[in-house]
């Protein structure tokens, strides 16, 4: 691995809002003049209170949000592409090698059992299924989710268990970066420890971070640096 | 043969550009054009009368539409405009490339023959002839979509809903197509069942690396399958794009109001 710093992310000028056809057309501004960077190895945190707009970016960098104005450049490989304007496949091919995303919500699949949930991401990779499910059994061990419950489905699993096959489900596979959505809230401190190695673990493969941790221990261990984005407020 | 297989990814295998259907003076879908990839899945939705079923009939050429082209790469890679092909090789694509799965099983089922001729026959149509490898096909496939092996005798009038539509995939799916249309597949069923099917779908496209156009008025369908969406309104496209993002981030006024109008249980 080079030593030299490298940009993965980089967000220019990134503008977003709302309008609410339901409420005759009401205008939402949520940022706009967003501008930063995230390298290789780097965990970028996004700093403000609620309804700042931190969830909002990290959408529009995994393009689960549009954005009205600006541009957001991926490193993919040798390629850079722009997810602002990127098509729909080019999009789906990125969220399968390139960008992951953890979110503190699982959207549980009816019938799938928790193992497959996390050893999806892997065999989409094209890790073959024996290698992947080992891998998303050691790491739900990690993430302390008796074994047991592997092969229900995580329906009528409790808020933490479900959160930590989620997690267990962002971590698995190597994407080289890595959005990180309240990875550890209403998680106890064992759990929370774990997460922070993990965190670490993608540091040393070079994988580039953007978090949202409300969490200031977690926050204070894992950032490398922390974005105030109460600067890029729309001025309402 | 200098079919460049690696490449076939790259390439459209549906291209549907300003295709129009007007009954009389009424539009039923107007100038839509999408391109559709090989393992996409593509959701069309809207509710009752905004021209979703209209669409996926004149793109499975069981309407002809008004005006404007779908052209369908074949397996030489030739992209063939579907209205400007003989009857013949129409019903030869039909039979052989892609698959139709209906709301109501009874239409696309044969309801007084096996379930295991069901899927047999399919077979038959693109010339399978030794009978023990098509019932063991059959069986086989009855077995992907769930169904008892001891059932492969019973004709489909004894089975429920759920039975009858997961035996109507098996029919569809048993030959390998390449495109598969599908028309509400879960309507009709109850929760549980629902749950089933989708999850069998789910996990037979991804393996078949299928492409699929699917029409559901249930934005939870749309979600759990597809890659792209696209919102039809008065017989128009009004909205398009990755599903997450049209449904997390709707644009358009009546696309706000379909996914505001969700009922969480």
């Amino acid at each position: 691995m080079t030593n030299t710093p490298k940009t993965k992310v980089l967000v220019s000028d990134l503008a977003k809002s709302f309008k609410m056809h339901l409420r005759d057309g009401l205008e939402i501004p949520v940022v706009s003049g967003v501008n930063f960077s995230v390298s290789a190895g780097e965990c970028v945190v996004l700093g403000g209170p609620s309804g700042s707009g931190k969830s909002s970016i990290l959408k529009m960098i995994y393009a689960n949000y549009r954005c009205q104005k600006g541009q957001i450049l991926i490193t993919d490989g040798d390629e850079i592409v722009n997810v602002a304007d990127a098509t729909p496949r080019r999009i789906i091919r990125l969220r399968e090698t390139t960008i992951g995303y953890v979110s503190q919500f699982l959207r549980a699949i009816p019938r799938v059992p928790a193992l497959t949930l996390v050893a999806e991401p892997l065999m989409a990779q094209g890790v073959a299924e024996d290698e992947a499910f080992e891998r998303a059994g050691n790491l739900l061990s990690r993430l302390n989710v008796p074994e047991r419950l592997w092969q229900l489905p995580p329906a009528t699993f409790s808020g933490g268990e479900q959160q930590r096959v989620n997690i267990a489900r962002g971590f698995i596979a190597h994407y080289p970066i890595l959005l990180l959505d309240e990875p550890t809230a209403s998680l106890d401190a064992a759990n929370r420890a774990v997460v922070v190695e993990l965190v670490e673990e993608k540091k040393t493969q070079g994988v580039a971070m953007v978090g949202i941790l409300h969490d200031h221990d977690v926050r204070d261990a894992i950032a490398d640096r922390i974005i105030d984005v109460t600067s890029f407020a729309s001025a309402a | 043969m200098s079919l460049d297989i690696q490449s076939s990814e790259d390439f459209p295998l549906l291209q549907v550009s300003n295709t129009t259907k007007l009954y009389g003076g009424r539009i039923g879908c107007k100038d839509v054009s999408f391109d559709l990839y090989p393992g996409e899945v593509l959701a069309i939705v809207g509710e009752s009368g905004s021209g979703k079923t209209t669409l996926l009939n004149c793109l499975a050429t069981r309407l002809t539409p008004t005006s404007g082209s779908v052209n369908y790469r074949n397996r030489m890679g030739q992209m063939r405009n579907l209205y400007e092909m003989s009857e013949a090789e129409r019903r030869m694509l039909m039979r052989t490339d892609w698959g139709f799965v209906h709301q109501h099983p009874a239409d696309g089922l044969r309801m007084t023959v096996s379930a295991g001729a069901n899927v047999g026959e399919r077979l038959m149509a693109v010339g399978a002839r030794h009978y023990g490898n098509i019932r063991d096909t059959a069986t086989d496939w009855l077995g992907r979509v769930e169904i008892a092996e001891d059932r492969i005798d019973d004709d489909p009038r004894a089975f429920s809903g759920g039975m009858r539509q997961r035996l109507q995939i098996a029919r569809n799916l048993v030959t390998a197509p390449r495109l598969v249309f599908m028309d509400e597949p879960t309507g009709g069923l109850d929760v549980s069942v629902q749950a089933r099917l989708l999850d069998l779908l789910r996990g037979l496209v991804a393996d078949l690396g299928l492409s699929v156009i699917i029409v559901t008025h249930d934005l939870a369908v749309a979600r759990l399958l597809s890659h792209r969406i696209l919102v039809m309104r008065h017989g128009h496209v009004i909205e398009s794009g990755l599903t997450d993002q049209v449904l997390d981030d709707p644009q358009e006024s009546y696309t706000q109001l379909l996914v505001s109008s969700i009922l969480q249980p």
